[in-house]
């Protein structure tokens, strides 16, 4: 990582060569090439902005966020691949804030279709990125979208710079590029004379660059395969740097407290903890106060004794009254009907009619690594380190905070101690300007206490379903679903580039709308609550809640119409999405669903196309004495084109556990204004002993790449709770289950 | 009060509050920042060192208490000479964000200390303590019972 640091952290505004990895996006970004960000040293080349040759190797620069999903090794996968680079050569950095990695995959799942039955979406993405030029800066990593986004582009963008190494070798020798060939980061001629690419570098910037057709599937030595995590030794030994980590000289360290209710501080008292040992500052935050000490824990300390008067919440103070708001939201305009097949309305002659209200809490992300940033404010320049998920929207927001122009601020991002979409916000930034602002010259880490990091989430929204449907002959003939929640996508991207976006919000009812079944009547109808708790971005979004109320109701719609539920799935997805239908085949023999269990013992089924990837799975439970173990799960997956079968089973397994997590124990409730849950006591996270062993079977039918950070998460709680029922004959409609039933192991 | 605490075989002599948590000492004071600040309350394991080879968390224990030599995950074993649970972590591919896993090695070295061949209860058990929000769960399972056999027992 130090490398780059060095040379370009301080000179990415400078450069001229057109991004070359835009190919994979046809003419729109041709007509509109992003600068190149990196600058190299005398001597050394930028060849495309992913790829940084100097005199002691090769860097490959891999712009998404790590967080544990192993993004930046894939991505190094896909350069290295066309650039003939040995694996453990191999270094690469997260690389500056820059518009050249912007990611268009996020931008193409904006676009409201239903995604498994659409063409190319990406035909439509250059009209609809000209309507928001400032999404150019969505350097975001989320939407499970990184894959998707470089596919194309990190390959092109590795073998331009091969061809460029080439041609500088040839011109070198006297030969053609075609005679040579390049291997373990040199280029070799007939002769087998070798050359290392740092070699050549200053050469190399001065060739006009090519872009090169891409090696074969069948030539790939690393995609496809399961390859050693570029970050493993790392964070197996405890010299991995995540952003709480960061050590620059003359460190002071500063915590913070801000209004639980999420609004104003009317006014303070700071007299007792400025006269405490190792306090050395104390900021007034507006909305809180922070204090800067010679330690986090002296800067702790503080805190319990300033007395704040917080102004009340701009909200119902309870959760009670909160969810009777979101349920008034029904009685408003709908915000969408994406989905209007036949008569949602009407019921089918003849058929039966069943009806249910399904209800889930607001969530919190709860990364084990809390917010936080550290900042350097030197007067003319900003210096933030921050494991953030979106360095330009954050790089826009501190260089306002800090009175600066952009070209004075440089992001840095070290390693994410989880993620999840909470680090896609701003705050922890912007706050840590602050505090550097005040204190010009010291460099200053703010960290927020695991009750501020809770109490101060934008949560997962809570969200209540009305579904009603029918069954006739077997099958599913009216399927009529409502959903009410906050707009996620209506505060985030407020928050982001400062605009609320009108028109149907596709997140809110993903998971619901785009539900792969063929139903004659089907209507999907989404509300928006309007309410101002605070919402964010959650691993899968609207899915996460969504995919429970659909899958759910149709175990209801199958049990109505006496059919096993997972034939009953099958059987009205194979004319609708006969990828899907393979998926809950595949299940069935993995899950050995057939076979029966003995008397005390269970199993459950779900199934939620999202994010590009179609996932089913099966929940095995056991009545135990202890009370119910979940004692196995199988999940199939189909995600197109498997780039490391490694990483996309453990983020598979990682998005159902903490899918099940959530649906057991997690849940943010509201009294007084705040959230009464401040840290893991209250908070209940899946621990070791409720844990059961995951089997990921990996499957490539679909036609695109999909997405594998999120996916695996939607179908876990609805298996789990049509589990429940087959176990206990009792439908459980309101999450989190450990309310209502014993687990084992919590 | 000046104190003086060994770790990784080290000796710091330290002028610092006695009620100053351990966790604080090695993170703020002497900048070992491989031991993580989770929850400091005890609830999570992120913070977990090992005081004469027993587990603890760090969080939890005052600066004039510590009754004996630390180990923290750098003291365990290092990139190019690391520990066997270190090892079978790395060869199971462990850790997700792995914000948790200098906490997750620790509580298992411990573990496997005391324990050479734990059951599947025993590592539950041991490892209720400590929160991965990545549920790497049944990975880190696997790289305990790898441990466990490769070393030995
Ligand atoms: S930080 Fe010590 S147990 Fe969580
Ligand atoms: S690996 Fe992320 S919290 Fe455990």
């Amino acid at each position: 990582m130090a490398q780059l640091g060095k040379i370009a952290r301080r000179s990415f505004l400078v450069g001229s060569v057109a991004i070359l990895g835009g190919t994979a996006f046809g003419a729109w970004l041709v007509a509109r090439p992003a600068e190149n960000p990196l600058r190299a040293p005398a001597g050394g080349a930028a060849l495309t902005p992913f790829v940084l040759i100097t005199a002691d190797g090769v860097t490959l620069i891999t712009p998404r966020a790590e967080m544990g999903q192993g993004t930046q090794t894939t991505l190094a996968a896909l350069l290295a691949e066309e650039l003939d680079l040995d694996w453990q050569d191999i270094r690469i950095d997260h690389g500056p804030a820059a518009r050249a990695y912007f990611n268009a995959a996020l931008l193409a799942e904006a676009l409201p279709t239903r995604g498994y039955n659409t063409g190319d979406t990406l035909h439509a993405l250059g009209e609809y990125m000209g309507q928001f030029g400032k999404l150019l800066d969505a350097q975001v990593t989320g939407g499970s979208t990184a894959m998707k986004d470089a596919f194309e582009k990190y390959r092109l963008a590795g073998a331009t710079a091969r061809e460029a190494l080439k041609a500088a070798a040839a011109q070198r020798w006297g030969l053609e590029p075609a005679q040579l060939r390049t291997e373990s980061g040199h280029v070799i001629a007939p002769d087998g004379t070798r050359l290392p690419y740092s070699a050549l570098a200053a050469e190399a910037a001065q060739q006009p660059l090519h872009t090169p057709a891409l090696r074969p599937a069948s030539a790939w030595r690393y995609l496809g395969k399961a390859m050693p995590r570029l970050d493993m030794v790392a964070k197996c030994t405890g010299t991995a740097q995540y952003g709480i980590d960061i050590r620059p000289k003359g460190l002071r360290f500063a915590a913070l407290k801000t209004n639980p209710n999420r609004s104003p501080m009317r006014s303070f008292d700071a007299s007792a903890a400025l006269a405490m040992p190792g306090v050395e500052h104390v900021i007034d935050l507006g909305q809180g106060v922070a204090v800067v000490a010679s330690s986090t824990w002296a800067a702790m300390q503080a805190l319990d004794h300033i007395h704040c008067d917080w102004a009340p919440a701009p909200y119902p103070p309870n959760s009670a009254d909160i969810m009777a708001e979101i349920a008034k939201a029904f009685d408003l305009p709908a915000n969408s009907t994406l989905r209007d097949d036949g008569d949602g309305a009407q019921l089918p002659s003849g058929a039966t009619q069943i009806s249910a209200e399904y209800q889930l809490p607001y969530l919190a992300h709860a990364t084990m690594e809390p917010m936080n940033a550290t900042a350097l404010y030197t007067g003319q320049s900003l210096t933030v380190w921050a494991g953030n998920q979106a360095p330009m929207f954050t790089k826009k927001a501190c260089a306002a905070e800090a009175g600066l122009p952009e070209q004075a601020v440089d992001i840095i991002t070290p390693y994410l101690g989880g993620g999840f979409g909470r680090r896609g916000e701003l705050d922890f930034s912007v706050f840590a300007t602050r505090l550097a602002k005040a204190l010009p010259g010291t460099p200053v880490q703010l960290t927020w206490p695991r009750a501020q990091d809770m109490r101060n989430d934008f949560y997962r929204p809570a969200a209540i379903a009305r579904m009603t449907g029918a069954v006739a002959g077997g099958r599913a003939v009216q399927l009529d679903a409502q959903v009410a929640a906050q707009s996620t996508s209506q505060q985030g991207l407020k928050r982001w580039l400062g605009l609320t976006p009108a028109g149907p919000d596709k997140g809110h009812v993903d998971g619901l709308f785009n539900a792969p079944y063929a139903i004659a009547n089907h209507r999907v109808r989404g509300y928006l609550a309007p309410l101002d708790v605070p919402v964010g971005f959650w691993r899968s979004v609207g899915a996460s809640f969504n995919a429970f109320f659909q899958e759910c109701f149709i175990d209801e719609l199958a049990h109505a119409a006496g059919r096993d539920p997972l034939e009953f799935r099958i059987d009205m997805m194979q004319a609708e999405f006969p990828q899907g239908a393979q998926v809950l085949q595949a299940l069935r023999q993995y899950s050995n669903w057939a076979s029966p269990l003995p008397p005390g013992q269970a199993r459950g089924v779900a199934f939620c196309y999202s994010f590009g990837s179609a996932v089913a799975q099966v929940v095995e439970l056991r009545q135990d004495q202890a009370g119910i173990a979940i004692t196995r799960v199988t999940i199939v997956a189909d995600l197109g084109l498997v780039l490391d079968p490694q990483i996309a089973r453990n983020q598979l397994i990682g998005g159902c556990l903490q899918g099940l997590s959530a649906a057991m124990g997690e849940e943010i409730t509201f009294a007084g204004g705040a959230a009464q849950q401040e840290n893991f006591d209250s908070y209940i996270l899946m621990r070791h002993a409720a844990a059961p062993d995951v089997e990921v079977h990996l499957l490539e039918n679909l036609p695109r790449l999909g997405g594998v950070g999120e996916p695996g998460l939607p179908p876990a709680a609805p298996a789990l709770a049509n589990a429940l029922f087959a176990l206990t004959g009792q439908r459980l409609r309101q999450l989190p289950l450990s309310k209502q039933v014993a687990f084992a192991g919590t | 009060m000046p104190s003086t605490i060994v770790i990784n075989g080290e000796t710091h002599q330290l002028d610092l509050p006695d009620d100053m948590p351990l966790l604080w000492v090695l993170r703020d004071a002497l900048g070992k920042t491989g031991t993580k600040y989770g929850c400091g309350i005890g609830s999570c394991g992120a913070c977990t060192v090992h005081i004469e080879g027993q587990a603890v968390r760090a969080c939890q224990v005052a600066l004039a208490d510590v009754w004996g030599p630390v180990t923290t995950i750098e003291g365990l074993g290092t990139p190019t000479a690391p520990h066997p649970v270190q090892t079978a972590w790395i060869k199971h591919q462990v850790a997700q964000c792995g914000y948790c896993q200098p906490g997750q090695i620790m509580q298992a070295a411990a573990l496997l200390a005391e324990t050479p061949r734990p059951s599947r209860e025993q590592i539950n058990s041991a490892m209720q303590g400590n929160l991965c929000r990545c549920a790497t769960y049944p990975k880190i399972r696997a790289a305990i019972l790898d441990a466990a056999n490769s070393t030995g027992g």
